[in-house]
């Protein structure tokens, strides 16, 4: 193997290809991107959380300084312009179809929550825009506000013609044999869940910057997306009727998505539709206020869980009803998260023969709900893991033993669960086992004995959690309800002197795909990382494919580029073969050499490459000049990334302050690439997990104003919140893709929140607590163990 | 920000006169509170009186008192050998106002003037007995504070320094708000011969507010077991989303606990 | 409108900006020095963060008419030629960063946080970047590049 290699293939921590620029301030996000001549555009957005629009009077504001335009639902109206759509809708469980309200990109005579686009100000300036906003005079007629997810199926219509605001109603499994099995259960668990809504919080707010060309008549968008090929598809042909090839998107460095830049949002379609309306270029930044009200929130499920166990607690059925808010309107994947990324993980890690589970999608006056880290699957390992705790004391039953004793055994895969998976493969136990062991579970008793010496509760709590990611065999979804394929796309070019470019359909943002995907292309061609470049994020440059979200791009994305790989070996050996004057089948390619089997006569890739575009001497007769091929691979099947998380706390019961004292974690992602990036993913997941299960909260009043709209009320983790993250990882390869992979930048958002309210309990267990919901806050904590301590005295 | 003029006044009296001219003026000291309220366009001044280049940073020791500048930013009090000697807890106060880059910028004057009722510094100055000089006056802190950002400082009056009698012992415990980092519940206690003297911010309806029970119950034993449980009343303790007044009432008798026994 | 001159990353600068320029403005609309990012509205997630006369500070929370004849240092300023700083050069080898938008602050703040005391434990560090929000690296690695760069930088 040539010099190097070893050190930049599969399998090692290669320092970051991307880290330079971000480092030395040259990094590229959109809001760094300016356009000649370019207007500012201001949203003014609704105080009022449901009102009638009685009228928008735009006179004084249109004669303000700077301002060049003010247009608003009418104009999007008289445009016929549409609004974004949802990606994958499920059926409902009479057969009908669901309730897909429209969404206009101004709000047209009602706004529904806090934050909806009334006017679009566009000026020479972004104060003069915010000024000039300040003059519309805007009457609302105002009506009582839905925000309560229980209520809301009571309550007035908020889109006319939507029966109990209610979205969907959808279900899966088998429900008369989960009946049956509570029916003869020795132990029904109930359990009440509340999955707290959370606001992603991407450090880089949303941006957008739009330029039409009156040249060539097409359109460049600047924008925040995870997915600029989804975006350019939506943008053109469901929103402004655009000819796709007419509008170029681009998504340049991103800071941070965790979903929230999915989806196509109002802006970036205004910015798109008034740079070709007002012939200027139009730029618009989110300020954090906006982010906080405009960007799609996540979770927010309300779940109602029953576990049956046998006499020998071996579960025999679960059953879930679950009301999940989705807000006002529907995003791309509003409907599949709380459905298909949901129910289908309603098994976990564990043998269960019948599962029953029934979601309503409920709208309110908030912000619309859709996919944040994790999506569906962080809310169905919530409810399973936290059911699972309780169900182990209600049989007085160690956690992880009576996890272990319903753990699928590693003989049993291929193994279909009673919601419609089929995992691959998977190994439950030794990742149990590490997890425990590097945590030094056997002695913890002893270490709850010296923190309760100091008068501090001390628990430790578990999450034994598996994901579905590496979204998706397009087949399975198209019959599930999805409206896209969930292939993904690569195009390996090789250059004359035989560097290479990677084009790929992911979009990285913060993932590493510079470095992670350089290296599958210096493991199987044997060159230079530093010869390799990865391109993603131009519609203009990569093939369609479906962006970055659901741990997919590796297992989908790194696939495809496996492949296009195969495909440029299998061309060089033809070349090979041609210019060694050899028979095909006598070519093997090895650490970068075209050799014919058995001797020392060999071709560089260099060679190859140079020869594929110099073809002086080519088997013409066979082939094509070039050397670059495409591959659009579509997987089989989900992955099934695995693991244990287990977490200790201490509690201070005076002031009911938790503080994480331990994190282990013991993860099976099939094989990795880059240790060091899979770590890092890791970590940043399981802080935003510890960060949902102790210190967020999307606060909503009964007027529906969002009271946690700023890091002054919303708090967001920081670095003293946390120990020392230990991480380690144990291997059962994916089966189904030639990787073996299965996706990691999830797996630590699945899987901490309930390894740390399980923790929590346990701590505040002897002092007679036996709940708690997300967020525990310090007052939280403190009212629990006043309410015990009270429960207690009487 | 809405458009505004600044102005760097030369001393106290040159802002005092700039200030007077000005229609709807402000005072700009550290502007950790004033500039984001104006990013968020909820003042319009029309002039900005900065205040850095008018000589109010000094510390120096008076004798039973230590004298602190206007414009001393937190850092320089934090680590002031003068105020780690005197009046530790002053130093400690300092040294955990907001973060490093706010307490780099953020002064004492300017948070007094604020009056935010989850700042650090009015605890501090009320407990101690303190009194702030302006350029035309003294103002003992009793009579300083008016109500949540609210003071007894005229339009164009500027604070020239803060003098803060030295204690016996003093110390003050923060419970910060886990999102700003501001005061939830933040107590200076501090002992002098003629008595303790207890101030609470964070947690007032009103501000900051001297607690007159803590008081009376350390002034007969001045030792963490006279506060019991129930000491403090929720009466006029605010309630939001991260605590309730009953919730803050709990937490102002523990801070006061830990407080005295950091006093030692 | 008034007339700014400043030192920035070792270069005399003057520029024309109006009276309520924020140094972050300054920076990054008139001076094309973008590396310094806006996260937030409130001066909390320290995105922001450059040296102004060798001390951190929030360039959001600073007018630039304030800093007549300051010295500013950015992210931009801190390499040595194509040299990476000791902060930079560990955030690089400890995976200290995803995205990178929260990176420029954080190295400056980690810069200050190391030259104040280079004998950090890990819980004061922790504590020391208190003024800094990542949402990527659950900060694990930012707390073993500071470590490795407090090394590195003399400790």
């Amino acid at each position: 193997m040539p010099e190097g290699t070893v050190k930049q293939g599969i399998g090692a921590s290669v320092r970051r290809k991307e880290d330079k620029r971000f480092l030395i301030g040259k990094g590229n996000y959109t809001d760094d991107i300016n356009r000649a001549g370019q207007l500012h555009v201001y949203f003014l957005r609704s105080p009022v959380a449901f009102a009638d629009i009685v009228s928008i009077d735009k006179q004084k504001a249109e004669k303000a300084s700077g301002v060049v335009a003010i247009l608003t639902g009418e104009d999007v109206a008289a445009d016929n312009l549409g609004g974004p759509i949802c990606g994958w809708v499920p059926t409902n469980k009479d057969g009908s179809a669901p309730s897909e309200p429209p969404h206009p990109i101004l709000a047209n005579g009602r706004v529904r929550y806090v934050g909806d686009h009334v006017a679009a100000v566009f000026a020479e300036t972004l104060e003069q825009a915010m000024s000039a906003a300040e003059l519309i005079d805007v009457t609302y007629s105002e009506m009582p506000a839905i925000t309560d997810l229980k209520t809301a199926m009571d309550k007035p219509q908020i889109h006319d013609g939507m029966e109990n605001n209610t979205y969907f109603d959808w279900e899966l499994g088998d429900e008369a044999a989960t009946n049956d099995a509570f029916d003869k259960a020795a132990t029904i668990v109930k359990v009440d869940i509340r999955n707290n809504r959370v606001i992603p919080n991407a450090m880089e707010p949303r941006a957008a910057v739009a330029d039409y060309d009156t040249g060539d008549e097409r359109y460049t968008l600047f924008t925040t997306s995870q997915n600029p090929q989804l975006t350019r598809l939506v943008i053109g042909a469901f929103m402004l009727n655009i000819p796709e090839s007419k509008l170029r998107v681009v998504a340049p460095d991103v800071g941070g998505g965790f979903g929230s830049k999915i989806y196509v949002y109002p802006e970036e379609a205004v910015c798109v539709w008034a740079s070709k309306k007002l012939r200027r270029a139009v730029k618009w930044t989110a300020d954090r206020t906006q982010a906080f009200l405009g960007d799609a929130h996540g979770r927010d499920h309300i779940s109602d869980v029953k576990l049956a166990l046998d006499k020998n607690n071996r579960i025999t059925g679960l059953r879930v009803d679950t009301l999940a808010n989705l807000g006002a309107y529907l995003s791309a994947f509003a409907m599949v998260t709380p459905t298909y990324l949901h129910g289908t993980l309603l098994s976990g890690v564990y043998d269960i023969p019948a599962i029953y589970t029934n979601v309503k999608g409920i709208c309110t006056n908030t912000v619309n709900v859709d996919a944040y880290r994790g999506a569906g699957r962080p809310e169905a390992t919530y409810l399973l893991e936290r059911t699972m705790d309780v169900a182990a004391k209600q049989v007085g039953m160690d956690p992880a033993e009576f996890r272990r004793l319903n753990f699928i055994p590693k003989d049993a895969f291929p193994y279909q669960t009673a919601v419609a998976l089929q995992y691959d493969v998977g190994d439950y136990e030794p990742l149990l086992d590490r997890a425990m062991a590097m945590i030094d579970y056997k002695n913890f008793e002893n270490r709850r004995a010296k923190s309760a010496k100091n008068g501090k509760c001390r628990g430790i709590g578990m999450s034994t959690y598996i994901e579905a990611c590496g979204i998706a065999p397009s087949a399975v979804v198209g019959a599930l309800g999805g409206r896209v394929g969930l292939y993904e796309s690569a195009v390996v070019r090789v250059d004359p002197t035989g560097t290479i470019s990677v084009l790929t359909g992911t979009h990285s943002h913060g993932q590493g795909h510079d470095t992670t995907f350089a290296q599958l292309v210096c493991d199987k061609l044997g060159v230079d990382i530093e010869a390799v470049e990865i391109v993603h994020g131009d519609s203009d440059r990569t093939a369609f494919g479906m962006g970055t979200y659901g741990s997919r791009s590796l297992a989908v994305g790194g696939t495809a580029i496996s492949k296009a790989l195969d495909k440029v070996i299998a061309k060089g050996k033809i070349i090979a073969a041609h210019m060694l004057e050899a028979a095909d089948a006598d070519i093997e390619f090895k650490d970068g050499k075209f050799t014919v089997t058995g001797t020392d006569r060999e071709k560089s890739f260099g060679e190859i490459a140079l020869s594929a575009y110099v073809p002086h001497n080519f088997p013409h007769d066979r082939l094509e000049p070039g050397l670059e091929e495409t591959s659009f691979y579509d997987p089989l099947n989900f992955t099934y990334p695995s693991g244990t998380h287990i977490a200790e706390v201490e509690i201070d019961p005076a002031t009911g302050v938790v503080e994480l004292m331990d994190w282990v974690c013991c993860d099976d992602f099939g094989n990795l690439i880059n240790p060091m990036v899979v770590e890092g993913q890791v970590h940043g997941g399981i802080a935003q997990g510890v960060g949902q299960a102790l210190y967020e909260e999307a606060a909503y009043n009964d007027n529906g104003q969002l009271l946690s709209a700023s890091y002054m009320d919303y708090c967001m983790p920081r670095a003293d919140h946390f120990p020392s993250l230990k991480v380690e990882n144990l291997v059962t390869a994916c089966t189904h893709n030639d990787l073996g992979v299965k996706g990691c930048g999830e797996a630590g958002a699945i899987a901490s929140p309930p390894a740390v309210i399980n923790a929590v309990v346990d701590a505040l267990s002897p002092l007679g607590v036996t709940d708690i919901t997300m967020p525990a806050t310090p007052q939280k904590v403190w009212q629990a163990i006043q309410s015990a301590q009270t429960k207690a005295a009487e | 920000m809405y458009s505004t003029k600044y102005v760097k006044a030369k001393d106290i009296d040159d802002a005092a006169t700039i200030m007077a001219s000005a229609e709807d003026g402000k005072f700009l000291a550290g502007g950790m509170t004033l500039i984001p309220t104006l990013k968020q366009r909820l003042a319009n001044p029309d002039c900005l009186v900065d205040l850095s280049a008018c000589g109010l940073s000094a510390i120096a020791d008076d004798g039973s008192a230590i004298r602190v500048g206007a414009m001393t930013r937190h850092v320089e009090v934090a680590e002031s050998a003068l105020v780690q000697k005197t009046i530790p807890a002053v130093a400690d106060l300092a040294g955990h106002i907001g973060d490093r880059q706010v307490r780099n910028c953020g002064t004492i004057g300017g948070s007094l003037a604020n009056n935010d009722p989850a700042a650090c510094y009015p605890a501090a100055l009320l407990a101690l007995g303190g009194t702030v000089h302006t350029q035309s006056r003294s103002i003992a802190a009793e009579d300083y504070f008016d109500g949540m950002f609210e003071t007894t400082l005229e339009e164009d009056e500027v604070i020239r320094e803060v003098s803060l009698p030295k204690p016996e012992k003093a110390a003050y415990v923060k419970f910060p708000n886990p999102a700003s980092r501001y005061a939830m519940v933040g107590v200076f206690v501090a002992k002098f011969a003629d008595g303790v003297r207890v101030a609470v911010t964070g947690a007032g309806e009103d501000g900051v507010f001297r607690a007159s029970d803590l008081e009376a119950a350390l002034d007969a034993n001045f030792s963490a077991d006279a506060i019991a449980d129930g000491t403090v009343s929720a009466d006029g303790l605010m309630s939001d989303i991260h605590a309730s007044a009953e919730y803050r009432a709990h937490l102002i008798g523990e801070m006061t606990r830990r407080a005295v026994t950091a006093c030692g | 409108m008034r007339t700014i001159t400043m030192k920035v990353n070792g270069v005399s600068t003057s520029h024309d900006v109006p009276d309520n320029t924020l140094l972050v403005s300054f920076l990054r609309e008139t001076m094309g020095l973008t590396g310094t990012h806006i996260g937030c509205d409130t001066s909390q997630c320290g995105a922001c963060i450059v040296h102004v006369n060798g001390k951190s500070t929030k360039s959001c929370t600073i007018l630039a008419a304030q800093l007549e004849g300051a010295k500013v240092t950015t992210i931009e300023g801190i390499a040595n030629g194509d040299e990476l700083h000791p902060m930079q050069q560990a955030f690089h080898e400890n995976h200290g960063l995803q995205c990178g938008f929260c990176t420029p602050g954080m190295v400056m703040s980690a810069i200050e946080l190391v030259e104040k005391n280079k004998n950090l434990s890990e819980r004061e560090i922790r504590e020391g970047l208190e003024g800094n929000i990542c949402r990527c690296t659950g900060y694990h690695n930012i707390v073993k590049s500071v470590q490795d760069a407090a090394g590195k930088m003399g400790g």
